[in-house]
């Protein structure tokens, strides 16, 4: 067993197949990060991103797979789902190792799982999609922090420009601490120093002034919606798992 | 702006309007325009209440003053309750401020009768067109076609909302007689009718003009409440079936009636609302227009009930034991969408995968079909597979053991109540 650590771009997994096929590398173990970390009684080979290389095996998979598929590979290891560096590395062996395009062979593991980790990411997606919850601060910027499961931010940019073009905002996620701001024209990533007194979480401060109105109108609104008769909370959870609550203003 | 009295409102109006249970805000496509605000196209569902329906819309009356004394509403002319209205800034207002931050889709716009049905209607579409031209707003608008209102009202509303819709409320015309001697089911079916032609006729246009302008881009819907009154599933279905066929609906909802109201015509006060009879509707529907069912095929005159105890497909099946075994590595799309624990998606990925090679119980079960369901049905790449000759009721039985209902605690907990 071989065990390969990469520096966890993209980038680093394609060049990182390179040297497995290159120096018949197998079967291999794939990890993320710091090769000084790593156990002391495996043999550590480090994988040193090289973007020709990387960008041979982007052709490659080109080659054997849609546009679409090539995307739905990227998504599911941009999204840093945890462990799962060994399936998208067997799915891309399995790519590679097959005559045709093998997308739809939903009966080998690798394939599926892979369409497992998508729905995961996807399902996140559209969960930041739906909970996150604008505040609109004193400057006219509408702000919202997220944590999501897995790395979705650069899934969101197309919705949110597209959605609100015609205000500035910024949505912040602080497990992993970047954002994403929109100026009007563009969207950036930004990394933000929040010093202790000026935590993300404590933006009421810096509030508009109609902005506790209008969130006091959507509790209202949710309340009143609510059938008591009809009351289902097993559901109710199921729809909006309790860790997201502390971002729902309807729920705080 | 008054916020106790804007809040007030709100209660008011929100609560009265929450038992039309359409919530859809997909189906549109309708772009974001010149950098303004919103646009419409998938649906997201922003929230869900406590009772676990999805929030999508702000779901307001413009008034809860009505002329109507429809025996099964809360804004009938004769329930003694708090009356509010809304002006037609203060919807606009919300509306916006609650979507710039993210709460909703759209605009869910009903309202009570006041006056008439075109002074009601004319308010309604005010609304909608305020949205779209002053404040080039793009989000989803749902609103109400009120029965009775001109064609020309009609027309506009067409151009300003996505969606529009008239609720059927019974399901049969004797129903609605009983409950709502005011209305009249032609009065509801008019615009019904009228909405549908325009839509047809829009397509054309599309078709010739990319340019021509959109008319209710995601169609129209109706909602017929259950268990008001004494329809069986097969009357509310074919009810259902018919509208779908003739009228080109997107969506028919089933809302279990909640008792609001004392009156001897419907049930009592106490009656538990009928969730699980509402879901098996749902599924019914669901088969109707996914699964290639025909009605009379879920409910006809032996079976004009649905089984509360199992879905409406593993009921079809437990009927229609001739059909099966199903070998999934060789029948069509439409046969394996009608085994019992197999979805739309699994149907879909099956097909797909078995190009491939084929596939055997541990596939079957990665593909997420529901294997305890499925395996009486079905034969795969595998020896392992119901030797039994077993019955329609055996079945039954042994999946109604092997797996806990959603429902069975449920119904426990509302007998209790009593």
């Amino acid at each position: 067993m071989n065990t390969l650590v990469y520096d966890g771009t993209f980038e680093g997994l394609l060049t990182a197949v390179f040297e497995i096929y290159e120096r018949k590398l197998y079967p291999v173990k794939l990890l993320k990060g710091e090769w000084r970390n790593s156990a002391l009684f495996e043999e550590v080979i480090p994988v040193v991103t090289d973007e020709a290389r990387a960008n041979r095996v982007l052709r490659g998979l080109r080659k054997k797979l849609s546009a679409a598929g090539v995307q739905r590979l990227y998504i599911s290891h941009i999204a840093e789902v945890e462990g799962e560096d060994c399936n998208v590395l067997g799915f891309i062996r399995h790519v590679f190792d097959s005559d045709q395009n093998i997308e739809e062979d939903y009966g080998n593991r690798y394939v599926m799982r892979l369409s497992e980790i998508l729905k995961m990411v996807r399902r996140e997606k559209h969960r930041m999609e739906a909970f996150i919850r604008f505040q609109k601060l004193n400057d006219g910027t509408f702000y919202a922090a997220i944590e999501p499961d897995f790395n979705v931010l650069p899934l969101l940019i197309k919705h949110f420009k597209s959605r609100y073009a015609d205000q500035k905002w910024m949505i912040y996620d602080i497990k992993r601490n970047y954002g994403l701001y929109y100026d009007l024209h563009d969207t950036q990533f930004i990394e933000m120093d929040f010093d202790e007194l000026n935590k993300p979480v404590n933006v009421i401060a810096a509030y508009s002034e109609d902005e506790c109105v209008y969130q006091s109108l959507w509790k209202n609104y949710f309340n009143s919606v609510n059938i008591v008769s009809r009351k289902n909370t097993k559901l109710h959870v199921r729809h909006i798992p309790k860790r997201y609550w502390r971002h729902l203003t309807e729920k705080i | 702006m008054n916020v106790d009295r804007i809040t007030e409102k709100l209660n008011i109006l929100a609560d009265a309007a929450k038992y039309d249970v359409s919530c859809a805000s997909s189906g549109s496509d309708r772009k974001n325009k010149d950098k303004g605000l919103g646009n419409a196209s998938n649906g997201i569902c922003h929230s869900y209440t406590e009772d676990g329906r999805c929030v999508s819309l702000l779901k307001i009356l413009l008034t809860n003053h009505c002329i109507f004394d429809c025996a099964y509403c809360v804004s009938r002319k004769n329930n003694d309750i708090k009356r509010a209205a809304f002006t037609v800034q203060e919807v606009v207002d919300l509306t916006i401020n609650f979507y710039r931050r993210n709460y909703i889709e759209g605009l869910f716009l009903s309202s009570g009768i006041f006056k008439d049905a075109d002074y009601t209607m004319e308010r309604l579409v005010r609304v909608a067109k305020k949205l779209r031209t002053e404040h080039n707003f793009n989000g989803y608008i749902h609103l109400k076609s009120i029965p009775g209102a001109s064609e020309e009202l009609m027309r506009e509303a067409g151009l300003y909302a996505d969606r529009l819709s008239v609720n059927l409320e019974m399901p049969t015309e004797a129903g609605l007689k009983l409950l709502a001697p005011d209305k009249n089911r032609q009065d509801m079916i008019d615009p019904m009718q009228f909405l549908k032609k325009e839509i047809i006729q829009n397509a054309e246009e599309k078709k010739l003009f990319k340019k021509a302008p959109m008319f209710a881009p995601a169609g129209q819907s109706t909602q017929v409440i259950v268990g008001a009154t004494s329809e069986s599933d097969e009357q509310v279905l074919q009810s259902a079936n018919y509208f779908y066929k003739n009228f080109n609906l997107k969506r028919v909802y089933y809302s279990g009636y909640v008792p609001v109201l004392a009156d001897q015509r419907l049930p009592a006060l106490n009656t538990a609302v009928p969730l699980v009879r509402e879901n098996r509707l749902y599924q019914a529907d669901w088969l109707m227009r996914f699964y290639g069912f025909q009605v009379n095929e879920i409910v006809n005159n032996q079976n004009p009930l649905l089984d509360l105890d199992i879905d409406p497909k593993l009921s079809w099946a437990i009927r229609n034991m001739q059909v099966f075994p199903v070998d999934i590595n060789k029948a069509d799309l439409l046969m394996i969408l009608r085994v019992p624990g197999i979805g739309l998606l699994s149907a879909q990925k099956i097909v797909a995968a078995r190009k491939f090679a084929r596939l055997g119980w541990e596939q079957l079960k990665k593909i997420g079909v529901a294997i305890n369901r499925a395996r009486y049905f079905i034969t795969c790449n595998s020896n392992e597979f119901e030797k039994r000759d077993l019955t329609g009721q055996n079945i039954k039985q042994f999946i109604m053991a092997s797996s806990q209902s959603k429902y069975i605690k449920n119904t426990q907990t509302q007998l209790n109540l009593f």
